[in-house]
């Protein structure tokens, strides 16, 4: 079984850094990429009647989306280049999701980005980086 | 059949429309009080209806009808809602929810989303209105009734999830209208379709009744009692419109927004009521004793412990709806395998709405002696109208604003915000159980939908204007006529929910059903 390097992404620009970053250390050492996106979610958030009526649905319409629009293309052209690539869409809290996927595949390492928040707007809203190098279960590297 | 009770129930929504449209007022009187006249004129019969006294008795049938019903879920399930209380507070915090099914509906939504449509006025104004009229002693009997209630929840709630349609899109559809129908076909009973219309019906009057009117005539007199008098319909137009975007317009910033103020409100409402309680903690004592005592001998109210009792269960079924089957709506969305899981979560809600909020209201209006007895006999003074003399004059959400206002003068003012934060999410809540209703009788379709949503906006404003007696005798009428069509169903399909209840047991004492986390 191959190393596996697990990359938070979301499509955002300090994803992409992050993926070429672990690209690179797949290229070097072997190994294979596991795209992770993490859609938002509190099963302790309010929603109304109506809400509650479509989430299921919504719930389809957002994993469907999350798959065809962002990860299918980005996998694709990862293993364009040759290198061994999987993918996983989960809802949840996004750093703790990230951790249990890490256990769960028995992961070497976790590639993340980082957005480059102030202090304060981190303070505020909590920071995914900042959170998975206190929590990460493997060694966790943030690409600036 | 099915064509039969349709036509049935268009006519007689047809006709409830046209008592509200045809009367003309006869002399020159306010907006306020020619939409007050007509609508007492015309809901008139079917409140003396509901609220009938069985022949011999001054006891209303409709109450027995209640009391029973919750008494016998609760023996027929031994006593469920004592037996499963730690479960259910497991399944709420997600221990036994597959980590898979994350983003899908949660228990913890599902009885959030319940809850919200039953926290508020029933809370804060029901409660007053319940001690006004049926001393202390009426909280003893609510406490009851929200306790045997859990039961009612429960059946109701299982049966919601058991029998909900899930559409080929992934939206889902539960209540009432669906286990009458679907469940007795199953149990190969006759009169399942036509218990769900008639269901629809009272649902739908229901949600313009106490999910409506009550809830904007309270927010106006809230809202009056701190800015000065000014005529109803002036809150109802405003609020009316608010509803509309909401509803119509889709504007959901505005729902959401409510959504994440009100648990807040409901928080500060509990935490303000529990430091009155802390801060009078030598007077609890006696509060409870006037609470017994008042059970048991009326202290000198109109009616008794016969009234104190009516009261108590009237207005606890109106807080927390129990066996009303309007939570049965809400709680169908949930994701589970086991519809069962859903009752126990469900059964929560008349705890936290009653046995926890209703009581804190009470013992602030006792505590704070909002209720005024005669020092000699110790008996309530009771004023013309037959209610107990309250310390400030004052009725319904008044008299809770003047218990708060006695221990933090600035407390009404946040009682306002509160009322009216309610009294929207409640009316929202409302507007769906009562679309459901009317979608069900009328088919899905958006000039339907269209037909119910603007029906509904008009009588917020027809609510904000009348006065309280005749909007909340109508409002809990319309409830409790659910209540009857509900319950009669239960009745047939508990054997159905038993089912369900001990083979779910089984598998979770034997490590079936394992926990998650």
């Amino acid at each position: 079984m191959s190393a596996k390097l697990i990359v938070g992404y979301d499509g955002s620009a300090a994803s992409d850094r992050a993926l070429d970053f672990a690209m690179g250390r797949v290229k070097l050492q072997g190994g294979t990429v596991v795209l992770v996106h993490v859609l938002e979610w509190s099963p302790y958030s309010f929603l109304t009647p109506s809400e509650l009526e479509e989430r299921h649905k919504r719930r389809t319409e957002e994993l469907e989306r999350a798959e065809k629009a962002l990860i299918a293309p980005v996998l694709e052209k990862v293993r364009a280049q040759g290198i061994e690539a999987e993918s996983k869409i989960r809802y949840g809290h996004i750093a703790e999701t990230i951790c249990n996927i890490a256990t769960e595949l028995g992961a070497v390492q976790i590639v993340i980005g980082r957005n480059g928040h102030t202090t304060l707007g981190s303070r505020i809203f909590g920071s995914v980086a900042g959170h998975l190098a206190q929590a990460s279960p493997v060694p966790c590297t943030i690409v600036p | 059949m099915t064509r039969i009770s349709l036509s049935t129930a268009q006519a007689v929504l047809a006709a409830m429309a046209a008592m509200f449209l045809s009367s003309v007022p006869a002399r020159a009187q306010t907006i306020d009080e020619t939409v007050n006249q007509i609508f007492a004129d015309s809901t008139g019969w079917f409140v003396s209806f509901i609220f009938a006294s069985i022949p011999g008795t001054s006891i209303a049938w409709i109450v027995v009808w209640l009391v029973v019903a919750a008494t016998v879920f609760t023996l027929y399930f031994g006593f469920i809602q004592f037996r499963v209380i730690g479960h259910s507070l497991a399944l709420v915090s997600g221990k036994y929810s597959d980590p898979d099914d994350a983003g899908e509906v949660s228990h913890f939504q599902a009885l959030a989303t319940a809850l919200s449509g039953t926290v508020g006025l029933g809370n804060i104004a029901g409660v007053a209105v319940a001690v006004s009229i049926g001393g202390a002693g009426a909280t003893f009997w609510m406490i009851l009734a929200g306790l045997l209630g859990m039961a009612s929840k429960f059946t109701e709630c299982t049966l919601g999830v058991k029998y909900r349609n899930e559409y080929p899109d992934g939206r889902v559809s539960g209540g009432p209208m669906y286990y009458l129908t679907k469940g007795f076909a199953e149990r190969g009973l006759p009169g399942g379709k036509f218990l769900a219309v008639l269901f629809s019906i009272f649902c739908v009057l229901g949600a313009l009744g106490g999910g409506n009117m009550f809830q904007a005539n309270q927010a106006h007199q809230q809202l009056s009692g701190v800015f000065g008098e000014y005529p109803g319909w002036i809150t109802g137009v405003v609020f009316a419109a608010i509803v509309f975007a909401v509803i119509v317009g889709g504007i959901k910033s505005i729902a959401r927004v409510t959504e994440k103020v009100v648990p807040f409100m409901g928080v500060l409402y509990v935490g303000t009521a529990l430091v009155i309680i802390l801060m009078n903690a030598d007077m609890v004592g006696s509060a409870f004793g006037q609470i017994f005592n008042g059970a048991f001998t009326g202290n000198g109210i109109v009616g008794g412990v016969i009234g104190a009792l009516i009261q108590g269960f009237r207005r606890a079924a109106f807080s927390n709806e129990a066996g009303v089957g309007s939570a049965a709506i809400a709680h169908s969305a949930v994701r589970t395998k086991e519809p069962i899981t859903e009752g126990f979560v469900s059964l929560l809600e008349p705890f936290i709405d009653t046995v926890v909020i209703c009581t804190m209201t009470a013992l602030v209006i006792i505590i704070t002696g909002q209720l005024v007895t005669d020092p000699e006999t110790g008996l309530y003074v009771i004023n013309e109208a037959g209610q107990v003399t309250t310390a400030t004059g004052a009725t319904g959400v008044g008299l809770t604003s003047a218990a708060f206002e006695s221990a933090f003068s600035w407390f009404p003012y946040i009682l306002v915000v509160a009322v009216v934060l309610f009294a929207f999410s409640t009316m929202l809540s409302w507007s769906y159980y009562g679309l459901k209703a009317w979608t069900f009788m009328f088919g899905e379709g958006q000039v339907q939908e269209l037909t119910f949503k603007v029906i509904f906006c008009v009588f917020i404003v027809i609510g904000a204007a009348a006065s309280l007696g005749p909007v909340i005798d109508f409002s809990d009428a319309a409830i409790f006529a659910m209540a009857v069509v509900n319950i009669a169903g239960l009745y047939f399909l508990m054997p159905i929910v038993k089912r369900e209840l001990e083979s779910y047991l089984r598998r979770l004492n034997s490590g079936e059903i394992r926990r998650f986390k």
